[in-house]
């Protein structure tokens, strides 16, 4: 690296310092803990006239949360992104008062709102542990082999007879005892840094360019097998498991980072290309993709079997422009409206405006990764950083594109939003990371000695004489 | 509640849900450009290790086997060792490159070593060091045919 760490685009002789902000965070952290709040203060209000009588214990236990989280990002990274956590925080409270009133619609009432703060609150455990064990990030650099191997071994995990359990047709659980889970969440950070340990020492080489055809440099031969063991990956995790978002996200993702690695365009050109390769085969030779290209175009051919997307639809456009208001809608009409349409019910009470806040308060957080991506001047940290924001931003385009029947429907996480432990965790696991590196990119420095790229050529210069000691 | 009441509530959230969006982006709007300081500022000098870190860590850096044998240093975050006379710790070592590695402070005081893409290597316990690899006073540092080791 030829730019000292703090100091990018600077002269030599000054750094540019950026300020710590944990007082902005804070008032931020406020107002998110309100929205949330204020949602779940609106369903009582909406529904019962009145605010739920346990409301001093609601209201300290989601501030204390999240108090707590800031308080440990005031200790261990003083200098990290003031804007993340408050956004996660506002989507978390959102995703967690519609669960509550969805919680309210059969009798008796259910209680998955309380599970899902447990989660939360596991989640904001391990974001807390990682801040406090992951010193620097490039330490995730050493084994990306092995760590590709544990995330494909993940992904494929709920195919082990005895192990693996289907529901709603994709074969993407596991349970062992009392205890359910889903290893393509773990996969997604595991195969992240797998990727990002990996692109660093290739990016070079899989950066040389063969011939040229139609304007488009195409990559040699031999540096296609990458590529092309991620895609049969993913076409196994398709064709066995059933599961069309996970597999399209992980593909996705892996075409992303080549691409952010490279800099070649050929390389997304090429990712479309083999996708819609699968994508077609998915169509013709099974029936799950058939399934769901057909209720994305034609919903009302069949309308038992499209049930759920025809209900969503109804919500969103009895939502209309403002919503019917928190409480006041019929999201329970479509199933799964807790875990995947949860963004339909939040398009139904909220209406347009409120489900376009929430895609904005997505795009905020993945454009804050992308900035600490630019920030950060270590090539994996950059890589890091661009390949988990990039997994928000294809999971929210999948899911809330499948439920307003923009894309066919994949069955991904609305992250920090939909019920389900596995990917809360995980989530804020990503969050964690992600605060890491930017603590490390922004935290003032003296600017090193300018000797990495003097150094490469006096090395190659001077070595002539030296000999391979045995 | 009066129907008027809920609409006025509705609409209420909404603006609330917006206008947290725009405090968002007039951070992210503050957030665009750090302040320029010169690169001597003392500001920009590292935090002070904590003391209990300070008694027990390694503060020299000794070279133990070699023609530079005994020389020592203090440490220092982007200590370079190599054969030029401008690096941090000049070592006389035919085999070593001019600026083959450099030592890095990690966040919690422990200390790293980088190999700066040299021909021969940097070893610690004989083990090629491919990314920065922490380094304690146990570890012995090889680079060219000179050894070095942390001391307190």
């Amino acid at each position: 690296m030829t730019a000292s760490r703090a100091g990018v685009g600077a002269p030599d002789d000054t750094v540019v310092v950026y300020r710590k902000r944990r007082n902005v965070e804070l008032f931020m952290d406020l107002v998110a803990v309100s929205i949330g709040l204020g949602g779940w203060a609106l369903i009582g209000l909406d529904q019962n006239g009145t605010i739920p009588g346990d409301w001093p214990w609601v209201v300290g236990l989601w501030t204390g949360m999240a108090l707590a989280v800031h308080i440990a990002i005031r200790i261990r990274l003083p200098y990290a992104d003031p804007l993340l956590l408050p956004l996660v925080l506002t989507v978390n409270g959102l995703g967690l008062a519609m669960i509550h009133r969805i919680d309210l619609i059969p009798d008796p009432v259910f209680h998955d709102a309380t599970t899902q703060l447990v989660w939360t609150g596991l989640g904001m455990a391990l974001f807390i542990a990682t801040l406090f064990v992951l010193n620097d990030p490039r330490e995730l650099q050493r084994f990306p082999y092995l760590l590709f191997l544990a995330g494909l071994a993940l992904l494929l995990l709920p195919l082990v007879p005895g192990l693996g359990t289907t529901s709603g047709g994709s074969t993407i659980w596991i349970h062992l005892g009392p205890f359910s889970f889903q290893p393509a969440e773990a996969a997604k950070v595991v195969l992240t840094i797998a990727f990002a340990g990996y692109l660093v020492d290739h990016s070079e080489v899989l950066s040389k360019v063969g011939r040229r055809v139609l304007g488009l440099q195409l990559p040699r031969v031999r540096d296609l097998g990458p590529i092309v063991v991620m895609w049969l990956a993913s076409l196994a995790v398709l064709v066995f498991e059933n599961d069309l978002g996970t597999s399209m996200l992980f593909f996705g993702l892996f075409v992303m980072m080549l691409y952010v690695a490279t800099e070649l365009p050929v390389w997304p050109v090429l990712g479309a290309l083999l996708m819609t390769l699968g994508a077609w085969a998915g169509y013709a030779f099974t029936y799950h993709v058939k399934v769901r290209v057909d209720a994305w175009l034609h919903p009302f051919n069949n309308v038992d079997q499209n049930y759920q997307i025809i209900q969503a639809e109804y919500g969103l456009a009895w939502g209309g422009l403002t919503g019917r208001g928190w409480g006041l809608g019929r999201p329970g009409l479509t199933p799964l409206a807790k875990s995947d349409f949860i963004s339909a019910a939040i398009g139904e009470e909220l209406g347009v405006i409120g489900l376009m806040a929430v895609v904005m308060l997505y795009a905020l957080i993945v454009s804050r990764g992308l900035r600490i991506s630019l920030t950060t001047d270590d090539p994996f940290e950059k890589l890091l950083a661009a390949g988990l924001s990039f997994v928000f931003a294809l999971q929210v385009f999948a899911i809330i594109g499948g439920v307003t029947r923009l894309l066919p429907l994949t069955g991904l996480t609305t992250p920090f939003m939909s019920q389900g432990g596995s990917s809360m965790v995980i989530n804020w696991m990503i969050i964690a990371i992600l605060l890491v590196v930017s603590h490390q990119a922004r935290r003032p420095r003296r600017p090193e000695a300018p000797v990495t790229q003097r150094g490469f050529v006096a090395d190659f210069a001077s070595d002539d004489t030296a000999v391979i000691l045995p | 509640m009066s129907a008027v009441l809920v609409t006025a509530l509705r609409v209420a959230f909404l603006a609330l849900l917006w206008f947290f969006i725009l405090l968002a982006a007039n951070v992210v709007r503050t957030d665009m450009f750090g302040r320029t300081v010169a690169a001597g500022s003392p500001e920009l000098a590292p935090p002070p290790p904590q003391r209990k870190r300070r008694r027990s860590g390694p503060t020299t850096l000794v070279v133990t086997e070699g023609r530079s044998s005994d020389t020592q240093v203090d440490l220092a975050d982007g200590l370079i060792i190599g054969r030029a006379r401008d690096a941090g710790l000049t070592i006389d070592d035919d085999y070593a490159s001019t600026h083959p590695a450099r030592l890095i402070q990690s966040v919690g005081g422990g200390w790293q070593i980088e190999d700066l893409t040299s021909t021969n290597g940097t070893y610690v316990n004989e083990v090629r060091v491919i990314a920065p690899t922490t380094v304690t006073l146990k570890d012995d540092i090889r680079i060219g045919r000179t050894h070095l080791r942390l001391e307190k």
